[in-house]
């Protein structure tokens, strides 16, 4: 694979875990030209505002940002289900020249009227942020006149990272929280943040939380709610799992409310276990809920063990290369493939800092490729390189994959099926095996090559 | 009810967009080029969003790079952040040629992109630099199919050499359509003995083996010599009813500069259709139409005989992009189906003229010609014309669900079932599999609905 040649300004991001000392540059604009697997600050908050079901989700601008966010995750709702469809005020030229906030405000006040929506959030795109159309005063004139919040959400997609619109839609959230009625909320209660209720995640989460005798008072924002938000500083705990996404928010409402957070990961056993223990541990002035979680975990591993041994007889020794948004998620995955008995040969993240390479880095094993903001190239180079047989990434990594001849597992927002939790692990262990172990492989010309070196 | 001019939209928003943006269309053109590399030059969101909707319709790797706008960038002009890029394109990818498309971000703070370009050119003076084309595409002007002609467009506006004497081969612009359209159509331009070059052909690049190393740029597309001759062709061949319409196009600009005859067709579904083309190839290349294409034709003509009372009076909502409606409108009504409902999200005002031309009697068929139209409205005019079955691409889906319709995924984007990129729409062929594909679901409908479920039928 010498033939694919690596940028120089991309060396410094790209660590191949050994004798040299750790320096990863990370947190930096992508590079012009190169083909990053990262998105825009309007991917960022569209990801984590999106799942909120009773919310009217309007993307000011042209018709590309909302055709292509259109009912595309996963994330499930267990009521209304507004959030799965695609409203645009879908700028024309006379908008971009005489401003758009006329059409912004009929469109709101129409949608509005139509969807009776419990809230609104407006998303600004790149060229609304260039004509400069005042969204927030539209905004404010709607939730006026209509009587729920109408939320801006500014998400210009070039003024910075998927990071930054994180930000942008924590702070749209910050906005909800606070203004909802907080008696008769359980004194052992949290908010579950980062989680999107992908294939019904959040659904497993509660219900762990619920038998341990911790209510949830809002998750954020998988299956979410608006009143349930607007009530969610009445919570004893945050519980964030996205730390990327959602640290933000839980930090504002430890600030504002003295609520304070910790950070949790919900993908494989160890992680699932240790979230749930740790949010035992926090009650711990009501020590019954740490004995229901013992005996919870306990249960839930030992149901689903069997199988995982199986599974895990039949992939052991396969390598894996994982490629993910968050670094955080990455842990956890190394954690549950490490679990199954396989190697992790690459390790990568579209928006990790310091801190993060640092603890995957401490993770690894030596000759490990850890990667940030990487791009096809590069991700087809080192999985080649280091012989994966297993893929893990979103839609844009998987025909990388495949055209290598390489199994793949979908873990972002777009995939259909729970990975998280203990019943997630199998699904996840499931997926794994029937991807590796697969009998198409060998017709790969990269692996049909390397058998016919290994026969005689 | 013909036409349906914007102003009568019932919202101000679009609820569920029938339709893409321009820079989509360009990329997809670009992919279509041997050698070439398509850059986007604005944020990064644009790249991304595309590479990912095109991979899951065609689930092959496709790398659409970007300029990466900051908010600097947003302030000062792109110029920078462009001469970088196509700096990175060709040390990753030693391309033969750089496809630049704009997005609505660069268009709207005025970025001089073709000066950008002509200033990187000189800066790269001495150097072996592949030439670097500009489209201009602000997403918020028509939809990506507009975005795709114009990028052909600027292809041979850009690239197109005349000649004299004239070359033998045929310009052969399909329009978007699929791998498997534009490797039938290579085949029957062959069997005419007509060396053709079909404008784009991302045949074998959006679908191909597995590899044996990752190919920076995958093999296949119109080379660029090919695209170089366009302007000394014997002639150009267009594909598209409603583009058949427009002023300005790739083929309408060969012959205005280099005297290149240009027939303008509908997309050949159905027999009437694909006679028309084939007619036209006959002319082009001096020979009859072969034996193998005369006896597919029979074998279509046969179906439909052993088919027509499965189809005959079936009601349609069609939708899609204008050409494929126009099309698919064509041939529905040449097997007795009635396109109750003709829509797209396109906004060219041909449409309904296409759709009238082939129906002088839609008023009394009750047929509707939506334009600019998302799908809450193709939705509640479906519920209203109480159709048998939907065709049109895979968005339609949730519709088609409320409505209890079955729907046949034909077109782009095609995300819910494999092998969006092998279906077949085009010639005497691919009428033929579309028209299994209706006469079969209506025969299922019918099985299904049966209380005796008859399965000798």
């Amino acid at each position: 694979m010498a033939s694919i040649p690596i940028l120089k300004e991309r060396e410094k991001q790209i660590h191949r875990k050994g004798a040299q000392p750790f320096s990863l540059t990370c947190g930096q604009h992508s590079l012009a030209g190169v083909v990053s697997q990262r998105a825009c600050v309007f991917c960022g908050s569209r990801v984590v505002l999106y799942p909120i079901a009773d919310a009217l989700h309007l993307i000011h601008g042209p018709v590309g940002c909302a055709a292509y966010t259109w009912d595309i995750r996963g994330a499930l709702s267990s009521g209304p289900e507004l959030h799965r469809l695609s409203f645009t005020t879908d700028l024309r030229e006379k908008d971009v020249i005489f401003g758009g906030e006329k059409k912004l405000q009929r469109a709101l006040t129409e949608l509005i009227d139509a969807y009776q929506p419990r809230a609104a959030f407006v998303y600004s795109t790149c060229i609304v942020g260039i004509i400069g159309d005042d969204v927030a005063a539209v905004c404010r004139q709607v939730a006026r006149e209509k009587g729920i919040p109408v939320l801006p959400v500014h998400s210009e997609g070039f003024k910075g990272t998927k990071k930054d619109g994180y930000k942008a839609a924590c702070e749209a959230l910050f906005q909800l929280v606070g203004q909802g009625q907080v008696d008769r909320i359980d004194p052992c209660s949290i908010n579950i943040l980062g989680e999107f209720n992908i294939g019904g995640e959040a659904w497993i989460i509660k219900s762990y939380y619920e038998k341990m005798g911790v209510a949830v008072v809002a998750t954020m924002t998988g299956d979410g709610r608006v009143d349930a938000i607007r009530r969610s500083h009445g919570a004893a705990l945050n519980v964030v799992q996205c730390s990327g996404a959602m640290t933000t928010l839980a930090e504002m409402m430890q600030e504002r409310y003295g609520i304070p957070y910790i950070r949790a990961s919900y993908f494989g056993l160890e992680d699932t276990s240790k979230a749930l223990y740790d949010v035992a541990a926090h009650f711990a002035g009501n020590p019954e809920i740490m004995t229901r979680t013992q005996s919870l975990v306990r249960e839930e591993i030992s149901a689903i063990t069997p199988e995982l041994q199986q599974i895990k007889a039949a992939v052991s020794g396969k390598r894996a290369a994982i490629y993910v948004g968050g670094a955080f998620k990455a842990f956890s995955l190394i954690k549950a493939l490490r679990y199954l008995g396989m190697d992790v040969v690459l390790v990568g993240s579209q928006t990790g800092n310091d801190a993060d390479y640092q603890t995957l880095r401490e993770m690894c094993d030596d000759g490990t490729i850890i990667l940030d903001d990487a791009n096809p190239l590069e991700l087809s180079k080192y999985i080649i390189e280091k012989g994966a047989d297993l893929f893990i990434g979103g839609v844009k990594e998987r025909p990388i994959a495949y055209k290598m001849g390489i199994g793949f597992c979908d873990h972002n927002h777009e995939r259909k099926i729970p990975l998280a939790g203990y019943e997630g692990m199998l699904h996840f262990a499931r997926e794994v095996y029937r991807s590796v172990t697969s009998p198409v492989w060998r017709f790969a010309p990269t692996r049909a090559a390397a058998a016919k070196e290994v026969s005689p | 009810m013909i036409g349906s001019s914007p102003e009568n939209r019932p919202f101000t928003a679009t609820r569920n967009a029938c339709k893409l943006c321009t820079p989509l269309g360009a990329a997809l053109v670009f992919k279509g080029i041997r050698g070439a590399v398509p850059l986007l030059h604005g944020s990064q969101g644009c790249a991304t969003y595309i590479r990912r909707y095109l991979i899951s319709h065609y689930r092959e790797p496709i790398d659409i790079a970007c300029s990466n706008f900051s908010e600097q960038t947003a302030i000062f002009g792109g110029g920078a952040n462009l001469k970088i890029a196509l700096d990175n394109i060709r040390r990753q990818y030693d391309p033969e040629l750089i496809g630049v498309a704009t997005t609505c971000l660069s268009e709207t703070i005025g970025d001089d992109v073709p000066m950008f370009i002509r200033e990187y050119r000189e800066s790269c003076e001495g150097q072996d630099s592949p030439p670097v084309v500009h489209v201009a595409t602000p997403s918020y002007q028509g939809t990506h199919m507009q975005g795709f002609h114009a990028a052909l467009r600027a292809l041979v506006g850009q690239l197109a050499e005349g000649g004299s004497p004239p070359g033998r081969h045929l310009n052969l612009f399909p329009g978007m359509v699929s791998p498997a359209d534009l490797r039938h159509l290579g085949e029957i331009c062959a069997d005419f003995g007509l060396p053709a070059v079909l404008l784009p052909d991302y045949a074998d690049t959006l679908d191909g083996p597995l590899w044996t190393e990752y190919q920076r740029i995958p093999e296949g597309g119109t080379p660029m010599a090919a695209v170089r001759s366009s302007g000394s062709a014997r002639a150009s061949l267009e594909l598209g009813a409603v583009l058949a319409r427009e002023k300005e196009t790739a083929a309408t600009f060969l012959q205005r500069t280099f005297q290149v005859p240009c027939h303008r067709l509908g997309l050949p579904v159905g027999i009437d259709a694909t006679d028309r083309m084939f007619a036209a190839l006959a002319e082009i290349s001096g020979r009859p139409t072969p034996q193998k294409h005369l006896r597919e034709r029979g074998r279509l003509i046969d179906s439909y005989a052993d088919g027509h009372k499965y189809v005959m009076d079936a009601r349609a909502v069609v939708f899609g992009e204008e050409d494929l409606v126009a099309g698919l409108a064509g041939f529905l009504a040449e097997i007795g189906v009635v396109p109750v409902v003709c829509a797209s999200g396109g906004r060219s005002g041909h449409l309904a003229a296409c759709i009238a031309e082939r129906f002088p009697d839609h008023s009394q068929k009750g047929i509707q010609v939506l334009s600019d139209a998302d799908f809450v409205a193709i939705e509640a005019a479906a519920r209203e014309a109480q159709p048998d079955f939907l065709i049109g691409n895979s968005k339609g889906y949730s519709m088609a669900r409320r409505l209890g319709k079955p729907l046949i995924r034909v077109g782009f984007p095609v995300h819910d079932r494999l092998g969006g990129a092998r279906l077949l729409h085009l010639g005497y062929r691919g009428s033929q599999q579309l028209f299994d594909r209706i006469a079969n679901t209506l025969m299922a409908a019918g099985q299904s609905a049966s209380p005796v479920g008859y399965t000798y039928i």
